[in-house]
């Protein structure tokens, strides 16, 4: 579904980016974890065509990101991501967020669009929060519903960009619940996180990145028992340890 | 000491000579605004996209008009179309472009900051959902920049209407000139320019109070 060949990118001189390649099949769950500043959001940003890159490509479903002809838009419109700062649009309802996307970029009509975009709140819990604006949600809550908006496009894959870690403590487990579910109901996911619990639980690879390289690609019993690298097996004792 | 007297102001020297020049000042205020919201809007646009194509004569159009009175581009304008074109525009059609295209420069300057008040990954959000770069700025950008900008877009609307006056230099009917006939016709300069000072100043003076009210009210909640 997904596939990086060779990318790399550069800000200026600075390489952050280097010959990054891995494969992401139709049902899996792939977590991208590794130390900040490692370019795992910027990788995942390629994926979608949000971040530029100067060399390689990522095909999604057989259509090339980094192609000009490639139409972008069309492409994104079937690649749900999830961002760090929920970036919900806070001039506008929960339901207007729901729908918004469905309208103007799918262009489904605007029933259609409430029926599908509050049955997506309802299944995150949030029915009752419809018709608030953003501001008047919780961070969890609104995280919620930065994924009840991807999903209302009904994407071919998800894309979660550290969906946590913007999150108190007492929230971020709602919104994990909200993933592990996704991953269970067989969705094709590429969740950048630190949360290790959520790795053990649904991942089915786990890449570990490291100052712009892709350092570890496994399966999550070889990632979990016995990382190859030794800046990898640093890594998990460091966050595993407490 | 002065000798002031403004019985000869009544509703009928008022209603007779003002009152269509006061509504020219309006018509003026509102279409330049509106126009020169719209247009400024589009230079900052044009400013803040990668293309040096767009941004350089956006900026360089920009600056041009800030960097002149506008009491002589009002001149100039009024002066430079009739050579151009063949033939004159007559004073308020001519005011009322000027006006709008002076008026964009500073409104762009405004939208400008608006835009760049909204955080990047609201740009990024639109995209994500499968937004153009068109439909997010117009569904996701602009109306929250219009939004946390609308105080100054007000403020700037408020000496724009102070700037009417200006017009006095071509001769058009504003609300200034409904005064100065008045006072040549009773020969009462003093007094009548004294009221229109303080109608200019109540009028400005409530608009400012309106959008202070406004400011705390709109506020978008993050």
């Amino acid at each position: 579904m997904i596939e990086i060949n060779n990318i790399s990118k550069w800000y200026g001189q600075f390489q952050v980016l280097t010959d990054c390649s891995t494969m992401i099949n139709k049902g899996e769950v792939v977590v991208v974890c590794g130390p900040s500043g490692s370019g795992k959001s910027t990788l995942i940003k390629c994926v979608n065509g949000l971040e530029p890159f100067q060399q390689g490509d990522v095909t999604v479903n057989g259509i090339s990101v980094g192609a000009a002809k490639t139409n972008l838009p069309k492409l994104r419109s079937h690649v749900g991501m999830v961002f760090q700062h929920f970036e919900l649009f806070p001039h506008m309802t929960i339901t207007d967020n729901l729908v918004i996307g469905q309208t103007k970029v799918l262009g489904r009509s605007r029933d259609e669009a409430m029926e599908r975009g509050l049955k997506l709140l309802d299944r995150v819990g949030l029915k009752s929060q419809a018709a608030k604006f953003p501001g008047q949600l919780s961070g969890g809550q609104q995280q919620r519903v930065a994924i009840a908006r991807a999903l209302a496009m009904d994407p071919i894959c998800m894309l979660f960009d550290e969906p946590t870690s913007a999150l108190d403590p007492e929230m971020i487990n709602e919104v994990l619940d909200v993933m592990v579910e996704l991953a269970t109901e067989g969705m094709t996911m590429m969740v950048v996180t630190h949360e290790m619990g959520f790795a053990r639980k649904v991942a089915h690879r786990v890449i570990f990145m490291d100052q712009g390289r892709i350092v570890e690609d496994a399966t999550k019993d070889d990632f979990f028992g016995t990382p190859r690298s030794e800046r990898a097996q640093l890594f998990l004792s460091k966050i595993l340890s407490h | 000491m002065l000798n002031l007297d403004f019985s000869f102001l009544t509703t009928e020297v008022l209603s007779g000579y003002v009152v269509k020049g006061f509504f020219f000042s309006l018509e003026l205020t509102l279409i330049a605004m509106l126009g020169g919201i719209v247009l400024g809007t589009l230079l900052a646009l044009m400013r803040l996209s990668a293309r040096p194509w767009l941004v350089m004569p956006a900026a360089a159009y920009v600056n041009t008009m800030r960097s002149i009175p506008l009491v002589m581009v009002i001149l100039w304008f009024f002066l430079l179309i009739p050579l151009v074109t063949g033939r004159p525009l007559g004073a308020e059609m001519s005011a009322i472009i000027t006006f709008t295209l002076f008026e964009a420069a500073y409104y762009s300057e405004i939208m400008r900051a608006g835009i760049q008040s909204i955080p990047r990954g609201q740009v990024a959000a639109g995209y994500a959902i499968g937004m153009t770069y068109g439909q997010t700025m117009r569904i996701v950008v602009l109306p929250q920049a219009f939004r946390n900008m609308l105080p100054v877009l007000l403020t700037q609307t408020i000496i724009l209407f102070q700037d009417t006056s200006l017009v006095y230099a071509i001769g058009a009917y504003d609300m200034l000139k409904g005064f100065e006939i008045v006072g040549k016709n009773f020969n009462r300069p003093v007094e009548t320019y004294l009221v229109a000072a303080v109608l200019y100043f109540i009028i400005s003076f409530s608009l400012s109070t309106l959008v202070k009210q406004l400011q705390s009210r709109i506020a978008i909640v993050r």
